[in-house]
C-alpha cells in the first residue's frame, strides 16, 4: 500500500496524476477564498478550512517530488523549490502570502492611489494620496530655499554630476585633474552658488536649506572632509610613536563609542560653550564639523584595514630604496591600501547618508525632517505613511544603487589581485 | 612601558619633536576650550559641578520600570533613562537575534524562493535609514491599530491598541526564592557541561547535556512553587470606560507605542547586519570540513552541530557583537519619537531645565562610551579564548 503510493520513476504517471489534481484544488481553493471570498470548504472546521490549501498543496507536492523523473522542468522545479516536504510548506508559504498581499498592496501604491489634485480632499479613494507628495515635492527636494533661486541648487549639482561622468569617461592620463578638481575648487564654487552672496546672487542662510539637497550637502562635504582626517589618524595609530599612537586610538575610540546623535547634540548645545564669548558659528557648519570627526574615526579604521593587508615587503622595499616616512606612504603604500579598501570606503559613505537624516536633532530639516513637517501641517494631517514611504523609497534607491557598485567595486578589484 | 626604550625615545630628535608637537596641541585645545568654557559659564553665572545630580528633577517620564515621579533628583532620572535605554537594546538585540539568523540561514536555502525572499529582506531593510523605520512604524503603521474599545484581541489575555499593548501583569510571591532557583540551575547547567565534556574528552562518552539543562531549568524552579511558597497570578487588562466615548484599559502593563515601534524598526534593520555576518560565517567554513565530516560518517546534524558551527560561530561573533554595540548606541533615535531614553531624559529634558551642558553632554557620552569599552574588552578576551591555538 505505501509503496504503491511512494513516488518513483516508475509509477511516474501514477504519482504526476496524483499530485497535480491536489496542487491544483490547493490552488483553487486559495484563489476562491483570497478574490471571490468563497469558502469552497467550509464545511470542514474552521481551522482545518484555513489550512486546507496548504495541507493538500503540500500532499500534492510530495507526489511530484520524483527523483530522476526524467522531465526536465520537474526535475528543476523539485531541486530549486520543492526538494524535501519543509521546503516545500515554506514554498506554498511564499506563495501564498505574496498571492494575497502584494494585489492590495499595488493597489494601495498605484491603482488605487490618488494622483490628480492639489489638495487634501482630492484624494477621495482608498489608496495612497501622492498629492500629497506632488504639492510638497519642491519642499522635500530643496527645504526652504526660496522658490525662485532654487536653479541654484540645481546648477551645483548638475555640474557635480557632470564632473562624475566626466571623471568617468575621459582618458586615464586627466582623471586625476578632474578629481582633483572635485575635491579642492568644486566645494568652494558649490557653496558659494548655493549659498549666495556674491556676484549678485542673492544672500541664502542656511536655515533655509533643507531637504533631499540638504542630504547630499551634508553627505559630500563630510565625506571629502573625513577622507584626509580618517587617512592621518589611520597612519597615527600604526605609527611608533607612544604618543601619537595612544592620541590616535583614544581619538578614534572615543568617537566610535558614542552614538552620533550625542555627537550633534555635542554640537548644538555644548561646543559652543567651547568658543570664545560672541563668537557664532553656522549651525549647519557645526553639524558638518560633528559629522566629519564621527566619521572620520570609522574612515580610520577602514584605511587602517587597508594598511594592514599590506605585506611587509612593500615597507621594506620602500625603505631600501632610501625613501622617507612621507614619501614611503605617500607613493608606496597609501596608493595600494586606499585601492583595497574602496569598498570599504563606499560603505562608510553608505552610513553617512543613512545617518545624515539625524540633523533634525539640531533643527535643521533634510527630507526626513520636511516630511515630519509636512505631515503635521493642519491641511494635510494623516499623510505619513505616503510620505514616509516617499523618503524611504529615495533613500533606498540611491542607498541600493551605492551598495550594488561598491560591491561590484569588490568583484572587480579582488579578481584583479 | 620599557624604560630603555624610552630613553631612546628622548635622544632622538626625529622621534622626539613630532610627539611633542602633538601633545602640545591637544594640551592647547583642551586649554583653549577650558578657558573659553569657565568664562562663558561666568558670564551666565553657572558653576562647573555634578552637584545636580541630586537636585529634584520635577519632571515626568512617561514610562519608567523603577518607581519615578517629579519628586525625584535627577540622577534618579538618569537612572530611569539608562534602564529604558537597556530595556529597547535587550529586546532589539534578542529579536535581531532571532530574525537575523533565520534570515541568514534562508539565504543559505536551496529553496529558490526562500533565497530570494530573504536576500529581498536584508536589500530593503539594509538601505532605508534607520530613523525612515522608525518614523514609519511610529508615526505610520502604529497610528492604524484600533481605539481601545475596539482592540485587536488575543485571546481575552493581552490586547493590542493604538495607546500600546496591554499584556497581564506578574505578581509575585516570595518572589526571590524563585530567582534564587533560576540561579541554581544556571549553575547547574554549567557543571553538567563541564561534566559532558570532560566524559567526551577523557572517555568518549556522549552524555545528551542539552536535554538535561532543559530538564533541570523546567523542573528546579517548578519545584519551588511547591515547596518554596512562591505563587504566580496574572494581572489581566480590563477595559474601562471613562465616559461616554472614552475607553481605557486599566490593570496589566502597557508596553507603549514608542518601545514597541523603537524596538521592531531596531531589531528590523540590525537584522540584515545579522543576517550577512550569519552567511557569510558559514559560507566562510570551508567545503572540505563539511565533506571530511561526512567521510567519516557524521549525519547532517552532527555536521552541522559538530563541524560547521563551531567553526562559523568564530567568523560569525565577533562582528555580530559589534552589531549589538551598534544597536544599543542606535537606541538614542528613541529621542525622535520622544521615548524615554537615557539621550531623551537626560541630554534632553533635564539639560532644557537645568542648562548644564557640558556636565549632561558628558555624562551621556561616558555612559555610552563604558557601555562600547566594556562590550569591546570581553569581546576581545572573548576572542583571544576562542583563536585557533596553533599547536
Amino acid at each position: 500500500m505505501i509503496k504503491f503510493f511512494k513516488p518513483s520513476r516508475n509509477n511516474l504517471n501514477r504519482s504526476l496524476s496524483i499530485g497535480f489534481p491536489l496542487i491544483t484544488l490547493a490552488f483553487v481553493d486559495f484563489f476562491a477564498n483570497t478574490f471571490l471570498d468563497t469558502n469552497l470548504t467550509a464545511f470542514l472546521s474552521d481551522t482545518l478550512s484555513y489550512f486546507f490549501p496548504l495541507i493538500i498543496g503540500t500532499v500534492g507536492l510530495y507526489f511530484i517530488r520524483i527523483e530522476f523523473s526524467g522531465l526536465r522542468i520537474l526535475d528543476n522545479f523539485n531541486k530549486n523549490v520543492n526538494s524535501t516536504s519543509f521546503n516545500a510548506i515554506l514554498t506554498l508559504l511564499i506563495i501564498f502570502v505574496l498571492f494575497k498581499y502584494v494585489p492590495s498592496l499595488l493597489d494601495w501604491l498605484f491603482f488605487d492611489a490618488n494622483f490628480n489634485g492639489t489638495s487634501k480632499e482630492d484624494c477621495t479613494s482608498n489608496g495612497a494620496c501622492w498629492v500629497f507628495i506632488k504639492v510638497w515635492f519642491k519642499r522635500f527636494m530643496y527645504g526652504m530655499y526660496p522658490n525662485p533661486e532654487q536653479w541654484r541648487i540645481n546648477t551645483a549639482f548638475i555640474i557635480l554630476f557632470a564632473l562624475v561622468g566626466a571623471a568617468f569617461f575621459v582618458p586615464v592620463k586627466y582623471k586625476k585633474f578632474i578629481i582633483l578638481f572635485m575635491i579642492f575648487v568644486y566645494p568652494i564654487i558649490g557653496i558659494k552658488l548655493i549659498s549666495g552672496g556674491i556676484f549678485g546672487l542673492k544672500w541664502i542662510e542656511t536655515g533655509a536649506w533643507g531637504g533631499l539637497s540638504l542630504t547630499l550637502i551634508v553627505s559630500a562635504f563630510a565625506l571629502i572632509l573625513c577622507f584626509p582626517i580618517g587617512m592621518f589618524l589611520a597612519l597615527g595609530r600604526r605609527s611608533e610613536l607612544p604618543v601619537i599612537r595612544y592620541s590616535s586610538i583614544g581619538f578614534i575610540e572615543i568617537w566610535r563609542g558614542v552614538p552620533l546623535i550625542t555627537v550633534l547634540f555635542m554640537s548644538a548645545v555644548m561646543f559652543p560653550m567651547f568658543l570664545p564669548d560672541g563668537t557664532y558659528m553656522d549651525k549647519l557648519m557645526r553639524v558638518i564639523i560633528a559629522i566629519t570627526l564621527f566619521e572620520a574615526a570609522y574612515m580610520a579604521e577602514v584605511i587602517r584595514g587597508g594598511l594592514q593587508a599590506l605585506s611587509r615587503g612593500q615597507y621594506d622595499a620602500a625603505k631600501s630604496l632610501g625613501m622617507g616616512y612621507w614619501r614611503m606612504h605617500l607613493f608606496v603604500i597609501l596608493p595600494q591600501a586606499l585601492k583595497l579598501v574602496i569598498p570599504g570606503i563606499a560603505n562608510t559613505f553608505l552610513a553617512l547618508v543613512k545617518d545624515t537624516p539625524l540633523i533634525f536633532v539640531v533643527g535643521l530639516l533634510e527630507l526626513a525632517g520636511m516630511i515630519g513637517l509636512a505631515k503635521t501641517n493642519p491641511k494635510w494631517l494623516g499623510m505619513a505613511i505616503e510620505g514616509y514611504v516617499f523618503a524611504g523609497l529615495v533613500f533606498w534607491v540611491i542607498c541600493y544603487a551605492m551598495s550594488r557598485y561598491s560591491q561590484r567595486l569588490e568583484k572587480k578589484l579582488s579578481t584583479e589581485r | 612601558m620599557n624604560l630603555k626604550n624610552f630613553k631612546i625615545d628622548f635622544k632622538n630628535k626625529k622621534r622626539l619633536i613630532p610627539q611633542v608637537l602633538t601633545i602640545s596641541f591637544i594640551i592647547f585645545v583642551i586649554a583653549y576650550f577650558s578657558y573659553n568654557a569657565q568664562i562663558n559659564m561666568g558670564n551666565r553665572g553657572i558653576s562647573f559641578g555634578y552637584g545636580f545630580l541630586s537636585q529634584e528633577a520635577s519632571f515626568d517620564i512617561t514610562f519608567s520600570m523603577i518607581d519615578y515621579d517629579g519628586s525625584y533628583s535627577y540622577g534618579r532620572a538618569f537612572l530611569v533613562g539608562l534602564l529604558n535605554t537597556l530595556l529597547v537594546s535587550i529586546i532589539g538585540i534578542i529579536l535581531c537575534t532571532i530574525l537575523g539568523v533565520t534570515i541568514g540561514i534562508g539565504r543559505l536555502s536551496q529553496n529558490y524562493l526562500i533565497a530570494k525572499a530573504a536576500e529581498w529582506y536584508v536589500e530593503i531593510f539594509r538601505n532605508i535609514p534607520l530613523l525612515l523605520q522608525i518614523f514609519f512604524w511610529y508615526y505610520g503603521a502604529l497610528r492604524l491599530l484600533p481605539l481601545p474599545e475596539n482592540a485587536i484581541n488575543f485571546n481575552d489575555i493581552s490586547y493590542l491598541t493604538i495607546k500600546g499593548w496591554y499584556v497581564p501583569k506578574f505578581i509575585w510571591t516570595n518572589f526571590s526564592i524563585f530567582l534564587l532557583s533560576v540561579i541554581v540551575s544556571i549553575f547547574a547547567i554549567f557543571y553538567v557541561f563541564n561534566y559532558a565534556k570532560k566524559q567526551r574528552e577523557e572517555i568518549g562518552k556522549h552524555v545528551p547535556a542539552g536535554l538535561i539543562s532543559l530538564c533541570i531549568i523546567i523542573i528546579i524552579p517548578l519545584i519551588t512553587f511547591f515547596v518554596g511558597g512562591v505563587t504566580l497570578n496574572f494581572q489581566y487588562p480590563e477595559l474601562n470606560q471613562l465616559s461616554d466615548t472614552v475607553y481605557n484599559f486599566k490593570g496589566g502593563v502597557s508596553i507603549i507605542p514608542e518601545l514597541i515601534s523603537l524596538a521592531l524598526a531596531l531589531s528590523m534593520y540590525t537584522a540584515t547586519f545579522v543576517a550577512e555576518n550569519v552567511r557569510a560565517g558559514i559560507e566562510g567554513v570551508g567545503k572540505g570540513q563539511k565533506e571530511a565530516a561526512a567521510s567519516i560518517g557524521l549525519t547532517r546534524g552532527q555536521i552541522l552541530k559538530l563541524v560547521v558551527m563551531p567553526q562559523a560561530l568564530r567568523i560569525i561573533i565577533p562582528p555580530t557583537t559589534n552589531q549589538y554595540l551598534n544597536l544599543t548606541k542606535n537606541s538614542s533615535l528613541a529621542a525622535a519619537i520622544a521615548y524615554p531614553d537615557i539621550v531623551l531624559v537626560f541630554a534632553g529634558t533635564a539639560l532644557m531645565q537645568t542648562g548644564r551642558a557640558i556636565e549632561i553632554i558628558s555624562i551621556t557620552m561616558g555612559t555610552y562610551l563604558f557601555l562600547s569599552l566594556t562590550i569591546s574588552v570581553l569581546m576581545n578576551a572573548y576572542n583571544k579564548k576562542m583563536a585557533i591555538k596553533e599547536k
